[in-house]
């Protein structure tokens, strides 16, 4: 008992960073895991990736004009991860470009932007950090921040579930009805825009979209309805944050890629066993129905 | 209530697709859009649906609230691959009276397994939509339609990739709705079909070739004449001097 508890208690009652590194990831993995599972059911999974790097120019101009500063970096990425959905957007529905050519295009342009930005200004060390955060680093100000998107995620998420789902469902009912789809859509873009910021922080940008986008793809393999996957990559999300934590304080690693690394493996075990997507399961059906 | 077109005139790149279209749909009953491939029925469709703007002339949709509008489009592009159960999907037909947040009550449950029932579907309700062939889809979409409870009904080929035994119960559906007094619009492409459960007829070859009582409409010589004008093309076509304003 004693062991199991110095396994996997103690580091959290010991030391406060870990506390905080552990309420971070909770906060996370509410607000990210939901977000990740629309980019999936949408089929926009490279979309998490494409505005991680849209991000980038804004945290570097956050970072010139007020240093290694939380408030300034996070509103500096919020602004260009915006700015991109929004161009992106408008170019899909002015143009005949489709949505996944759209947005790689203006990623593209951005995060040109963006390397030349830090390279003109910081050191590569800096431009390490915004790439790859760390949890373990979050103080107050990021934990309140990371806390505020998630719960502002879920809150959001509540009010325009139904037409955002009905929107990857059946567009041209929802225009037919008269709803303004395209205006959800646009605010699910914000939400994945501020969910990536908060997480560059602690994970950095590409790590925050590991944990948006693996529990996600994984619950698809786990439950049938849009409730059960959303309960499933919520809790997929977390596991691999405490583990992952764990992983990095007994084996002195950095923390935000053994989350991801935890969150990988749990895809890859799923692909193989779980019960209602896996391979394996495919080969050991029972007989038949009579109808 | 009423349905006119006024000189519509819909275009692709310059190429008018429905051109100069003038006329009434009759109020309550069913009317066929019959006509060769390319003649520009489903974009006349879509324009009354307001998914298409006209290059010129209007849509007068007098006494229809959006609300009153059912639409069926040719190919839907519902994803079928979300996991959505066959009774959630109908009962999106119900977002009149939920709007985006409103729950869905008892009666408009009730009303889901009315529709379902009366497609010959009770006992799909909880299958998930991606395991229905394409009939059974589109008596789910029918069904979709009567919880829409909507005055007018639009309908673009709905038969295609149906087998016979389903588009007779839906066509059937369609008489039903003529009886309560529902105006139906159909894109159809079979000379039988229309015969048998329209009424009206409107031979669309990009321009009007005749329109009104079935019988009187789908004669051999307008037959002959919408395949005649369907098929001219030019690609450096001269610009129409025809005047695009007032109403024909």
């Amino acid at each position: 008992m004693m062991h199991l508890y110095d396994l996997l208690v103690s580091p959290f009652v010991e030391f406060g960073f870990m506390r905080r590194a552990l309420a971070g990831c909770l906060a996370l993995a509410l607000g990210s895991g939901p977000i990740g599972l629309f980019l999936v059911l949408r089929r926009m999974s490279l979309m998490g990736d494409a505005m991680s790097h849209a991000v980038l120019p804004g945290a570097a101009i956050g970072f010139m004009m007020a240093g290694l500063s939380l408030p300034a970096m996070s509103l500096g990425g919020f602004v260009a991860g915006v700015v991109v959905a929004l161009l992106a957007g408008l170019a899909v529905r002015f143009t005949d470009i489709r949505e996944d050519a759209s947005f790689a295009a203006f990623y593209l342009l951005s995060l040109a932007v963006g390397v030349l930005l830090v390279s003109r200004s910081g050191s590569n060390v800096d431009l390490m950090h915004i790439l790859f955060g760390s949890v373990l680093a979050v103080d107050d100000a990021a934990l309140l921040l990371v806390a505020g998107v998630a719960s502002f995620t879920l809150l959001t998420l509540a009010l325009i579930y139904r037409p955002l789902l009905l929107e990857s469902l059946d567009p041209v009912f929802l225009r037919a009805v008269g709803a303004r789809g395209a205006l959800w859509h646009l605010a699910f873009l914000m939400l994945v825009v501020l969910n990536l910021v908060a997480g560059f922080q602690a994970l950095g940008t590409l790590m925050a979209v590991g944990l948006m986008m693996l529990p996600a793809i994984t619950a698809r393999l786990w439950a049938a309805s849009v409730g059960g996957m959303l309960a499933v990559a919520v809790m997929l999300a977390f596991a691999s944050g405490l583990g992952g934590l764990l992983l990095s304080y007994h084996f002195e690693l950095p923390s935000g890629p053994a989350i991801i690394l935890l969150a990988g493996l749990a895809y890859l075990f799923s692909l193989l066993f779980a019960p209602l997507g896996g391979a394996l399961p495919r080969y050991v059906r029972g007989r038949h129905l009579e109808h | 209530m009423s349905l006119r077109l006024n000189n519509l005139t819909v275009s692709y790149q310059r190429h008018p697709a429905v051109h100069h279209v003038s006329g009434q749909f009759a109020p309550g009953r069913a009317t066929a859009i019959f006509g060769p491939n390319g003649a520009g029925k489903s974009t006349l469709l879509k324009t009354m649906m307001g998914l298409l703007k006209p290059d010129s002339g209007s849509v007068e949709l007098a006494g229809f609230a959006r609300r009153d509008i059912a639409y069926l489009p040719q190919q839907s592009e519902i994803d079928r691959s979300l996991p959505v159960s066959v009774s959630d999907l109908v009962a999106t037909g119900l977002w009149h009276s939920t709007g985006l947040f409103g729950q869905v009550t008892h009666a408009g449950r009730g009303r889901v397994a009315d529709a379902l029932a009366a497609v010959g579907l009770k006992d799909f309700a909880a299958r998930p939509i991606n395991a229905l062939s394409s009939g059974q889809f589109q008596r789910v979409l029918f069904a979709r339609i009567l919880t829409q409870d909507a005055r007018l009904i639009l309908l673009d080929e709905p038969f295609n990739a149906v087998d016979a035994r389903t588009t007779f119960d839906l066509l059937e559906l369609i008489r039903h709705w003529q009886e309560e007094g529902r105006t139906v619009i159909a894109v159809l492409h079979d000379y039988e079909q229309v015969r048998a459960y329209f009424p009206h007829t409107l031979l669309l070859a990009r321009e009007v070739v005749a329109w009104g009582e079935t019988a009187s409409v789908l004669t051999d010589d307008n037959l002959r004449r919408a395949a005649q004008t369907a098929a001219h093309w030019q690609d450096r076509a001269p610009v129409c001097t025809v005047s695009g304003e007032g109403t024909a």
